[in-house]
């Protein structure tokens, strides 16, 4: 053999044989040494061969923005509360400001230096005396606006995170998607409703008091006293599922939050053998929830998810430790998610769903049944074409083009990229296109054979001649699929992917391998006559 | 086996009046289906809404699932059977600017519960794009396609000449004008696989006329003496069995897609062929007439240039 000759020979195979290296795993179950020492990533499925959901939901920040300002007020009055300053009111203006009123125009100058000092994370715009009092005007300022929208988005996409994890999804993706959106992929979901509810919860835990003193009839006919606000239980009807509402009247304020949590877990009531979330808080929860228990007993405590009642127990006494119980007749699965959103944290903000995309597992099965009967038939068809009309040196174009699917697929497997429909279509597309090179070729061979050269320069021309063309033709293509790998979203990047891997891949099949057999013929063979 | 003989001589270039006034009237057609319809018909994923894809046991027609989409005052969406008729099958189409998107499908799955049977049909495929959503990915899509564009032009004018370039872009216009207008008058949505197809034409079109155009390119210096309509109509001629085999492999790999693809990939197939053929077309008759014009406004000197 000569050199030349050899040295591509052994290169072009290490290249094949890496390629199989890397597409075994993707097939067979392989060996635990296997895993060690050589690549172990599989093609993996897209959502549409296999099933599943796709979700891209937006974070609502303005309202983590609204609900710190919230915060900040009932911190501002406790700290007045503490510096003894008396107040009239602290209340939220629009989004991001408060307005404070002191009722002592002697206490200016005590308030000032206290605004300033301690309650520094909004900054005085206005201050106006009036007869009996200062009025404040205060603002959070833009970075620390822009600071608590960012936080909220990354700490939505933690909680969302927990949240899956706990649920128990095989290879969740879940991204940030631009400025406040959050992208999640769950293969292979069997109940994507529950999945759903999982995640789109706000799972705002709050405890409230009912308020007893005023007559909830009143409320409900319009006069909701000052401090006060109607909530709902919902009562599902677990035969007939008829949702029963049933109104409460609370108190506004907040006692306690969810933020207080160390754990929830579901727990079975021996006596009704029912569910219920056992709740225990971290050691100021504990402390908190004692205090408030101590200050009402006797009173309804009502346990808030999401401005849903779930229960108000009344207070029997003190209760220390820290433990408490959320119960409201719940399936076994009810129960259980509860306690994972509990678990995992609240929303720093509401999300809304944008986009949803959920595919039947038979959908998936039935697609990639299609996707590969389509692929064989349309391989089986352009093979049969080529070795018609070219003969032997058909079937060397076949080889370049079973390798060149063999390359697609390694290379898909080794980027761990995902294999999807459109990225199917994007192979099909690259067999029908990578014939073109193989085709040039043998045209430009023909060619070059009716003027009587020697077969070895018929081929070296024909090659020479034709490598131009297919290098302008493959890398416009290719300029093409980069730009759309780069924009394009969802299906377009996968059929990119697909074509611009295949498209690289041709110029190496279709091009130097087929030279190296036809090569091989005429130069180590020394054959006469060519097959074309 | 051999197509087409060597030393073929069809006279393409002493067509191009004919193959003009067809290509007009090919566009045209699609335009004023187009204009008549209200632009282009985009799905889901450009304009927003919902689709079902639902998989019924029984036996349902078309009409029926109509019926039960108009009880709940439903009457703006497309009802389509897909796949064979006796899959009973269907894909369900709304355009609703509404923003409770999750809501509507729950309340269309609940009536047709109400109407077939509880385990009377499975929905196989949910999607829900929100208005917003599909705005950005119309905005995306168009960038992408328009960068690509932009890219291939400044590569085949490096590579060629600015002439070549044009032709070549002009061709691909005519391409994806004429794929618009099939869509319209198949009333095939315009969705993101359908603008991967569209994408894949763009490079399928200019892949065949920069082999039209490198042909030419090679022809030129060696035939100093004929006209540029003669060199161009040999060069055609020359690279004609090339083009109708890859043309025809390319094709039968599509058809593959379209007949055993299956439902979600019929679109792209259809909208992929009617491109390729058109891309074939256009290789011959909308490249090589633009070099034709460009070079009567724009004479280029005699010898030494390629």
């Amino acid at each position: 053999m000569t050199k030349s000759l050899k040295w591509r020979a052994v290169i072009y195979g290490a290249t094949i044989i890496l390629a199989v290296v890397y597409l075994m795993p993707t097939f067979v179950k392989m060996p635990s040494w296997w895993e060690d020492y050589l690549p172990s990533e599989k093609i993996s499925l897209g959502l549409d061969l296999q099933g599943g959901m796709h979700l891209i939901l937006g974070v609502e920040a303005e309202k983590a923005v609204e609900n710190t300002v919230a915060r900040f007020s009932s911190d501002l009055e406790e700290l007045l509360f503490n510096e003894k300053i008396p107040f009239d009111h602290v209340k939220p203006i629009g989004r991001d400001r408060l307005e404070l009123q002191i009722v002592d125009p002697n206490a200016k100058d005590k308030a000032g230096r206290v605004l300033d000092e301690k309650f520094s994370v909004m900054k005085k715009i206005k201050v106006q005396d009036i007869s009996d009092g200062v009025i404040y005007l205060l603002e959070l300022d833009q970075r620390e606006i822009d600071h608590i929208k960012k936080s909220a988005v990354e700490q939505a996409l933690e909680t969302i995170r927990n949240r899956i994890d706990q649920f128990g999804v095989a290879e969740p993706t879940i991204q940030q998607q631009g400025e406040d959106r959050i992208l999640i992929q769950l293969p292979g979901i069997k109940d994507p409703k529950r999945a759903l509810e999982l995640i789109g919860k706000t799972a705002l835990l709050e405890f409230k008091i009912v308020d007893d003193e005023n007559s909830l009839d009143e409320a409900l006919k319009g006069n909701v006293p000052p401090d006060d606000e109607i909530l709902y239980q919902r009562e599902v009807n677990r035969e007939t599922g008829e949702v029963k509402k049933v109104p409460f009247l609370l108190k506004k304020k907040t006692l306690l939050t969810g933020d207080r949590l160390v754990d929830a877990q579901v727990r079975i009531d021996s006596q009704f053998n029912e569910p219920y979330v056992a709740l225990s808080f971290d050691d100021r929860g504990a402390k908190l929830f004692e205090k408030i228990t101590e200050k009402y007993v006797n009173k309804r405590l009502a346990i808030i998810l999401d401005n849903n009642v779930y229960s108000a127990p009344v207070i029997k006494e003190k209760i220390a430790g820290g433990h408490a119980q959320i119960t409201g007749r719940f399936s076994t699965e009810e129960a259980r998610d509860l306690a994972i959103v509990l678990r995992a944290g609240s929303l720093p903000a509401p999300v809304t769903i944008l986009e949803k995309r959920t595919v039947g597992p038979s959908l998936g099965h039935d697609s990639i049944q299609q996707g590969i009967r389509a692929m064989i038939i349309g391989s089986a068809a352009v093979i049969m074409f080529m070795v018609i009309y070219y003969k032997l040196s058909g079937m060397v174009a076949v080889i370049a083009l079973g390798l060149n699917v063999l390359l697609i697929l390694a290379a898909l497997a080794g980027f761990r990229a995902t294999l999807t429909l459109p990225g199917l279509a994007g192979i099909v597309l690259t067999i029908g296109m990578a014939v073109d090179a193989n085709v040039l070729i043998n045209e430009r061979i023909r060619e070059e054979m009716r003027s009587g050269k020697t077969l070895k320069a018929c081929i070296d021309t024909g090659y020479a001649r034709a490598f131009l063309t297919i290098m302008d033709s493959n890398l416009t293509t290719i300029i093409a699929a980069i730009f759309l790998f780069q924009f394009g979203t969802g299906p377009v990047k996968g059929f990119a992917v697909t074509l611009s891997i295949g498209l690289i891949a041709n110029i190496f099949t279709a091009v130097a391998v087929t030279r190296l057999i036809f090569d091989y013929f005429v130069v180590q063979r020394r054959i006469k006559t060519l097959s074309i | 086996m051999e197509i087409i003989k060597p030393n073929t001589r069809i006279d393409f270039v002493g067509k191009i009046k004919y193959a003009l006034i067809l290509s007009w009237v090919v566009i045209g057609i699609g335009i004023v289906s187009m204009v008549i319809k209200g632009g282009p018909r985009y799905g889901i994923d450009f304009s927003g809404g919902t689709l079902l894809q639902i998989k019924f046991a029984q036996k349902v027609s078309v009409n029926d699932i109509r019926k039960t989409l108009k009880k709940m005052g439903v009457e703006t969406g497309s009802v389509q059977n897909v796949g064979a008729e006796e899959d009973n099958e269907f894909l369900l189409n709304f355009e609703t600017a509404q923003d409770d998107l999750e809501q509507f499908s729950e309340k269309i799955s609940e009536q047709l519960v109400a109407s077939f049977g509880k385990d009377s049909f499975e929905i196989r495929r949910a999607e829900i794009v929100g208005p917003k959503v599909g705005k950005d990915l119309r905005e995306k899509a168009l960038f992408a396609v328009g960068l690509s564009c932009i890219g291939m032009l400044i590569y085949i004018w490096f590579r060629f000449e600015f002439r070549f370039g044009l032709g070549a872009i002009l061709g691909l216009v005519h391409d994806v004008f004429i794929t618009l207008g099939a869509l319209s008058l198949t009333n095939t949505a315009i969705d993101l696989p359908v603008v991967a197809a569209l994408l894949a034409i763009v490079g399928y079109s200019v892949n065949d006329s920069i082999i039209v155009c490198d042909r030419i390119r090679e022809n030129r210096p060696k035939m100093t003496r004929e006209k540029l309509g003669t060199v161009i109509n040999i060069s055609v001629n020359q690279t004609l069995s090339r083009t109708i085999l890859t043309a025809g492999t390319t094709i039968l790999a599509i058809i593959a897609l379209f007949l055993f693809g299956g439902t979600v990939i019929h679109d792209f197939a259809f909208t992929m062929l009617v491109g390729v053929i058109s891309g074939t077309y256009s290789s011959i008759y909308v490249a090589c007439p633009v070099v034709i014009y460009w070079e009567k406004l724009f004479p280029s000197q005699k010898k030494g240039r390629r």
